[in-house]
């Protein structure tokens, strides 16, 4: 019998240990036809009508490849058909109709139906459904089905609801299944009518999906596609560089200037429909126009993005980025540092007596977002204007504003994928929504009957309106619309989307 | 005696928890940042916040909502998260096999690497090579963990990419586990390649978290082991003839090692707080990782089981240290 003795057991199973580790780990189960992305954020729940992750805009990537929205948008934010092939309103817009797609069936094979469409605009428009959105979707209701149409009545005229059936919250959910599982079984196990299934699930570490082959726009160009939860942009620079991820976003514009020059590595950098912007206040020392103009006109928004984001950017003079539909390229607002010496001067402000306020800004959040607030600050200290810069993180933004607690001025980044002037400086400028900074009665008499407008022209021109009035009064700060970068393999062809959701469907190979 | 010792530590436990869940449980509703106001829509009105303050719980005063909560958490009921919208405990079991696997797998290569370079640096001690040894370990005391994970994202993930960079198994595997423990499930039945691919994903944090603390017990143990070699019973030990390393292993090190212990029992607690960031750069899925995204949500359900379960950890951890120094040093034996 051979004795063993402590010493040779110990010696065993760190050389069984070490032996394991010398067979085959990185890369050995990769399947053939899979795209691998390196994402930016994790998605916490799979439920894209309720909670924080519903509103999160990035996050909107995932939820669009397994489930369908009402209304479609194609990368250039057009609108197109979805579960939805036609919708509308009738004449004097009491009603809307929506036609509902034929021959669509669930990831588990039960057939999709118009009483889907309507238990989960239902859904959404309940008070206590936790639907953030839930304002816009309370706007119509008594819903009717004759076959495949939907019709429901107006109980509050909302222009941009079509819209919004294409943006966030905007999902259509099992209504049988979900009844079945109800909303922890929906979690373990969710299901759309998306171009691609959940296959796996581990939260903070990836979603794996599977190609939905009976999928009613055709079948997906991957048969797997796995998200890798990756939140560090050092460690999303990695994955793409070494090889272990095929594509990767929102990472540092000089590493994306450094990694498309590398072999096999290409990228794609494309304006979204997120800008930045510094909020305003109605405080103190704001209250003064001549303050707030100077403030403007002392910025030179195309040296901070040449210089800080190497030229990704481009900017903006109001709350509209240039694919917005009330964009209108004559409201300019002119780098003037003299105008701002001479508007302060006005105001009994100089260099030598400045006008003192604090900026809050959060860091790290967007690209080079603390940077931009101490460029600004320094030009601001050319002109007359003391900034104190607060840093802080989105959380405290939020409160703060919810709160009308902002303080003077606060840089922030606003998206609007939708890009309806509504959902940019409706929301921004309008004192009743809790997103608003600065809160005044004439800015809400303009706005006010913009919100019902029934005549789409009258609509349009009536926001580029306040627009002009914002930007001639100095109301808010707008900076520039931000650009994403994507880096890729070469052998894959992107097309970037300009709502800055990375979605797999339009990821090929080259 | 023994039993009063036990009760005496479990109601010190019990009470340091409940301390710590009121603290935090009013600290994260007093300190800036409201989920409601990061998830609120532009358009919504009043009546639409109170109705998804009330949605979440979180509509009555702190007091109240500290009632509601404790009184679920004595039924093991932690609440529903608000960002991953199921239950807390279930998140957090979920997420702490991870966590330990790593945290445990680092002590024991911390214990590893610690215990030979103490052992190596008795062994050479006045000698050039011992000083040789002491600077290597200064450079890696100096070090924390996040540069270390830095450091070896660059050189193994990126520059020489022979290591997986994030997460804890390859996605494309099919995880077809009955507990959360993957690795020691894997490796207790017999998949090794699979156990192979998790060693693979987790050599880097692992290392991270280890060098820190290898050089903090190399040190430590060093310095006991050196105060050991020049007691009277290693001298005799060695007029008898025995070799430098029997001296040092057979006879200096269980004197040494009982401090080198309970330092090293304080350090784990460390190198749990230390997984937070580690995981975040390796994007490792486990509790630091769910940690940082709590906090950046404010998801107070989740942060408020994420502390209580620190705070337990820690508690164990002590508990675990003491009774090895106990069970190693019969003086301080009693009963």
């Amino acid at each position: 019998m051979v004795a063993l003795t402590r010493r040779d057991v110990m010696a065993a199973s760190m050389g069984g240990v070490i032996a394991s580790m010398l067979l085959p780990g990185r890369g050995a189960f990769a399947a053939g036809d899979t795209l691998t992305i390196a994402f930016n954020v994790n998605i916490p729940s799979f439920d894209p009508t309720v909670g924080l992750s519903a509103v999160n805009p990035t996050i909107q990537a995932i939820y669009r490849s397994v489930f369908d929205q009402y209304i479609g948008q194609g990368p250039d934010l057009s609108w197109q058909p979805g579960l939805l092939t036609a919708w509308g309103w009738n004449d004097d817009k009491t009603k809307v109709w929506m036609d509902v797609r034929k021959g669509v069936t669930w990831h588990d094979g039960s057939p999709f139906t118009p009483e889907d469409v309507v238990w989960s605009l239902e859904r959404a428009a309940g008070k206590d459904s936790g639907n953030p959105i839930q304002f816009i979707w309370s706007k119509i209701g008594k819903f009717s089905i004759d076959g495949n149409r939907i019709t429901a009545d107006v109980l509050s005229f909302e222009p941009t609801l079509f819209m919004w059936m294409g943006f966030l919250t905007a999902y259509v959910l099992p209504k049988a299944y979900y009844a079945k599982v109800g909303a922890d079984g929906f979690e373990k196990k969710p299901i759309g009518t998306g171009p691609y299934m959940v296959d796996q699930y581990e939260a903070n570490a990836f979603v794996r999906l599977k190609a939905n082959p009976n999928y009613w726009g055709g079948k997906p160009p991957y048969d797997t596609v796995v998200f890798k939860f990756v939140t560090d942009a050092t460690s999303r620079v990695a994955e793409i560089e070494s090889g272990s991820s095929d594509v990767t976003l929102e990472i540092p514009y000089e590493e994306y200037d450094r990694l498309i020059k590398k072999d096999g590595l290409a990228g794609v950098a494309q304006p979204v429909s997120d800008i930045g912007m510094i909020f305003i206040s109605n405080v103190e020392p704001m209250l003064d126009k001549n303050v707030r103009l100077a403030a403007i006109h002392a910025i030179d928004k195309e040296a901070i993005i040449k210089k800080l984001l190497r030229g990704y950017g481009i900017r903006i003079d109001t709350l509209e980025a240039p694919p917005y539909t009330a964009f209108d390229p004559t409201i300019v607002v002119a780098h003037d540092p003299k105008k701002s010496i001479e508007l302060l001067k006005a105001s009994g402000f100089s260099k030598e007596k400045p006008v003192k306020f604090t900026i809050r800004t959060t860091r790290g959040l967007k690209p080079k977002d603390y940077e931009m607030i101490q460029a600004i600050v320094g030009m601001w200290r050319n002109v007359g204007i003391e900034a104190d810069i607060e840093v802080y993180d989105i959380a405290k933004h939020f409160e703060l504003r919810f709160a009308h607690k902002l303080g003077p001025a606060a840089f922030y980044n606003w998206g609007n994928a939708t890009g309806d002037p509504t959902n940019s400086t409706g929301f921004a400028m309008f004192s009743f929504s809790p997103h608003s900074a600065w809160k005044t009665k004439d800015v809400d008499d303009l706005i006010g009957p913009l919100w019902g407008e029934h005549d789409e022209a009258k609509r349009i021109a009536g926001w580029k309106a306040v627009d002009k009035y914002v930007a001639d009064n100095g109301l808010v700060i707008p900076l520039l619309q931000y650009v994403q970068p994507i880096v890729f393999k070469k052998s894959l062809a992107v097309t970037a989307n300009q709502s800055g959701a990375l979605q797999p469907v339009w990821i090929k190979k080259a | 005696m023994a039993l009063s010792a036990v009760l005496n530590r479990t109601v010190m436990a019990v009470a340091t928890l409940l301390g710590v869940a009121i603290i935090v449980f009013v600290l994260i509703r007093v300190v800036p940042g409201d989920p409601i106001a990061m998830m609120i829509g532009p358009g919504a009105s009043a009546s639409d916040v109170i109705a998804l303050r009330a949605h979440y719980g979180l509509d009555g005063s702190v007091s109240s909502q500290f009632l509601v909560w404790f009184k679920s958490a004595l039924v093991g009921d932690f609440g529903i998260s608000i960002t991953m919208r199921r239950d807390v405990l279930t998140i957090l079991g979920e997420h702490l096999p991870a966590t330990i696997e790593l945290a445990g797998l680092a002590l024991l290569v911390a214990i590893l690497i610690g215990g030979t370079v103490a052992v190596v640096g008795t062994l050479t001690r006045g000698r050039r090579s011992g000083a040789i040894v002491d600077a290597v370990n200064g450079i890696f005391l100096a070090l924390p963990d996040f540069i270390w994970a830095l450091i070896f994202v660059l050189l193994l993930g990126v520059a020489v990419p022979l290591l997986p960079l994030t997460g804890r198994i390859d996605p494309s595997v099919q995880i077809e586990f009955g507990t959360r423990f993957f690795l020691a499930e894997s490796l207790l039945t017999g998949r090794f390649k699979v156990a192979s691919d998790i060693l693979a994903h987790m050599a880097m944090p692992t290392m991270a978290l280890a060098l820190p603390l290898a050089a903090v017990i190399g040190r430590v143990l060093k310095q006991a082991l050196t105060e050991a070699m020049v007691q009277d019973y290693v001298l005799l030990a060695r007029i008898k003839g025995m070799s430098e390393l029997r001296l040092i292993l057979g006879e200096a090190l269980r004197n040494a090692v009982g401090p080198t212990l309970a330092l090293t029992g304080v350090q784990a607690t460390f190198l749990i707080g230390g997984t937070v960031v580690v995981e975040r750069i390796f994007a490792y899925p486990g509790i630091g990782n769910l940690a940082i995204d709590a906090v950046i949500n404010r998801d107070f359900p989740l942060i408020q089981g994420l502390v209580l379960l620190f705070g337990l950890i820690f508690i164990l951890i002590n508990v675990l240290v003491d009774l090895a120094v106990v069970a190693l040093n019969p003086r301080l034996r009693y009963g």
